[in-house]
């Protein structure tokens, strides 16, 4: 007997049995759905924050020490900042752009003040940090050499002086310590919001005073597989230029991102991996659903299972039509598992942002559907090995006796 | 040609060896229609076991059609039951919610018989036991003489070396039993072997040869002019 025929006796065989048979299914259906809507929010969640952080995988950040190894500290420069960005020198960092930063007030002409800080920086800082704008402009190269006295504000400072309308704060005067400031952009929220930006030489003349210190630099590498090497090279930049034999004797602090992304990256994984051991779970009850009324289908149709052996059925036979019967249920059931999940993950991801701002739509993840698909198959080969092969092998005289 | 030479089966029976069938000397003829009686006890079910091929002798050998059935495996007696033997129980034996058609179908799906082919002699042998029409029906739906004459079919449809009619009337009325005594009757006049195991003298007037057990052994084997032919 052909497998294609096994196939067709354990379709009457459960379609015989409408209703359990679709019970049965709906441990298995349940535990894919969830398997998968679980998965695809985790996904979803998962390249939210990678949408939301990614440019940090290429990030190194240096920050010029609070306190010396010896003494007071020294500072890093522009002299440093320039040496990084050496192409020889460091041939897998693509830039280093410095920050010079305090604490500075801002005010409208006649209101009240508000504590915040200044960012100090060159053109291409909104770049390299990955910042969008919500309105306006950021300062250009020419605005930058000439000192100009512009500002881009971040959500912080729009909150404290115009209500939060950045519309309104575009192109309006503030005063920045005691110094006028043109408006010019605004920057949407990222967790660093408190903050308002301008240009390096800008904010050294009029709001931090002082000579070619910089507080940060941000630089950034080739790749985030670079990532260490630009690492290396930066280390061995400052070291060589700060005269350090020692790690122990540095000034600074150089820090890859990277390393921080990967670990909330990690936490997120464990999350959703928790969750879909949790789903998982739902379909192990499944399959043991499967193999309880499989145990049972067997008990019941001892007499056909005679019957089919007394006119000529293999042992093989039976036990092909039974574990068929548990797969194709199994399998059925996974099926219809994976158009709900798939169903409600897509739902999911048109609904959700609507009713909740900044969530994360749901990604189905290819992977999880063939997974769960295959395990469920599994599972039905599992549940039904035992009772088939307890068909398969009952004796035709006795099983044909069974009343 | 169907021989028993010398077979004997012991069952063991908790710690007592019973005796079922004890070295049993038969040999059936090609075309013959053989009652086998005996009160129960007899070693009559025992000996439709053996013939039926649904067990094997202790002792002794059983050929059919000249192959030994003593020694085979599982996998060649399920083969062997599939082509030569054709099973007509007391009780039917239909498979339910299985249409008439593909209960007569199924020995041919087991022999790996193609769809069309199956149809076809399965429409022919319903039409043989005179059900030309009832294929589509349940077992559910049809009598006690009808689910008996498709299990004929069924039987049938193989072409068997021999039909092992098992107690065939036991479950029917008395029109029914003599519509299938005559169909049986009928068959065996074109050809087939018929062997009848029962206890009714009203079946196996029907016989061309009685065979008589008591006690696991043969007591009588008797030819007789068929009564009620």
């Amino acid at each position: 007997m052909t497998v294609w025929e096994a196939a067709r006796l354990a379709l009457r065989g459960l379609r015989a049995n409408k209703l359990r048979s679709g019970l049965t299914t709906l441990g298995i259906i349940i535990g894919v759905a969830a398997v998968i809507v679980l998965v695809a929010l985790g996904n979803g969640i998962q390249s939210g924050f990678t949408e939301s952080f990614g440019s940090l995988a290429t990030q190194i950040t240096v920050n010029a020490n609070q306190e010396g190894t010896n003494g007071a500290p020294r500072d890093l420069t522009d002299a440093d900042v320039a040496a990084l960005d050496d192409p020889v020198d460091a041939p897998d960092v693509v830039s280093a752009t410095p920050i010079a930063g305090g604490p500075v007030t801002v005010q409208l002409p006649g209101g009240s003040r508000f504590r915040t800080s200044v960012t100090g920086t060159t053109a291409g800082y909104l770049d390299v940090t990955d910042r969008d704008l919500v309105v306006g402009r950021m300062f250009d190269a020419t605005e930058e050499r000439g000192k100009a006295k512009v500002a881009v504000l971040a959500p912080g400072p729009v909150e404290d002086l115009f209500a939060g309308d950045a519309g309104a704060a575009l192109g309006s005067e503030v005063r920045i310590g005691r110094t006028a400031f043109r408006v010019i952009g605004v920057v949407a929220a990222t967790g660093q919001d408190d903050v308002v930006i301008t240009p390096l030489g800008t904010a050294r003349s009029f709001l931090l005073g002082g000579g070619d210190a910089v507080s940060t630099v941000v630089v950034v590498a080739r790749s985030p597989e670079a990532v260490p090497a630009a690492l290396a090279q930066v280390t061995a930049i400052l070291d060589d230029r700060q005269s350090v034999d020692d790690p122990a004797e540095r000034d600074y602090t150089a820090t890859a991102q990277q390393s921080l992304l990967d670990q909330v990256n990690q936490t997120l994984s464990f999350l959703t991996l928790f969750t879909v051991a949790v789903a998982a779970i739902s379909l192990i009850v499944g399959g043991i659903g499967v193999a309880n009324i499989m145990l049972v289908t067997v008990t019941e149709r001892t007499r056909e299972i005679g019957i089919r052996k007394a006119i000529g059925a293999r042992r093989r036979a039976i036990l092909q039509q039974f574990l068929l019967e548990s797969t194709i249920l199994a399998g059925f059931g996974g099926l219809v598992g994976i158009l709900l999940g798939v169903g409600l993950s897509t739902a999911a991801a048109i609904a959700l942002p609507q009713a909740i701002p900044d969530f994360p739509p749901p990604v189905v993840d290819v992977n999880s559907v063939l997974i769960s698909f295959g395990i469920s198959l599994l599972i039905g080969l599992v549940a039904g090995g035992y009772p088939a092969n307890r068909a398969a092998r009952l004796r035709p005289i006795e099983a044909l006796r069974f009343q | 040609m169907i021989e028993l030479d010398a077979v004997t089966k012991v069952y063991q029976a908790g710690k007592v060896a019973v005796r079922a069938l004890d070295t049993v000397d038969l040999t059936i003829d090609e075309g013959d229609l053989v009652a086998i009686m005996g009160p129960s006890g007899s070693g009559k079910s025992t000996m439709m076991n053996i013939l039926g091929c649904l067990d094997v002798p202790t002792t002794g050998h059983y050929r059919l059609g000249g192959t030994d059935v003593v020694g085979m495996r599982e996998n060649a007696l399920a083969d062997l039951r599939n082509r030569r033997i054709g099973f007509v129980f007391q009780s039917f034996n239909l498979i339910p919610r299985t249409s008439a058609a593909r209960n007569v179908e199924l020995p041919l799906v087991y022999a790996g018989v193609g769809r069309r082919e199956r149809r076809d002699r399965a429409r022919e042998a319903l039409a043989r036991v005179g059900l030309d029409g009832r294929g589509t029906s349940m077992p559910n739906e049809l009598s006690g003489g009808q689910q008996q004459r498709v299990a004929i079919a069924r039987a049938l449809v193989t072409r068997p070396a021999m039909i092992l009619a098992d107690e065939p009337t036991g479950n029917l009325d008395t029109t029914s039993t003599r519509e299938v005594m005559e169909l049986l009757v009928e068959l065996n006049d074109a050809g087939r072997t018929v062997v009848l195991i029962t206890h009714e003298d009203e079946v196996a007037e029907f016989a061309r040869r009685v065979v008589r057990l008591r006690d696991g052994r043969v007591v009588s084997d008797a030819r007789q002019e068929a009564l009620r032919r």
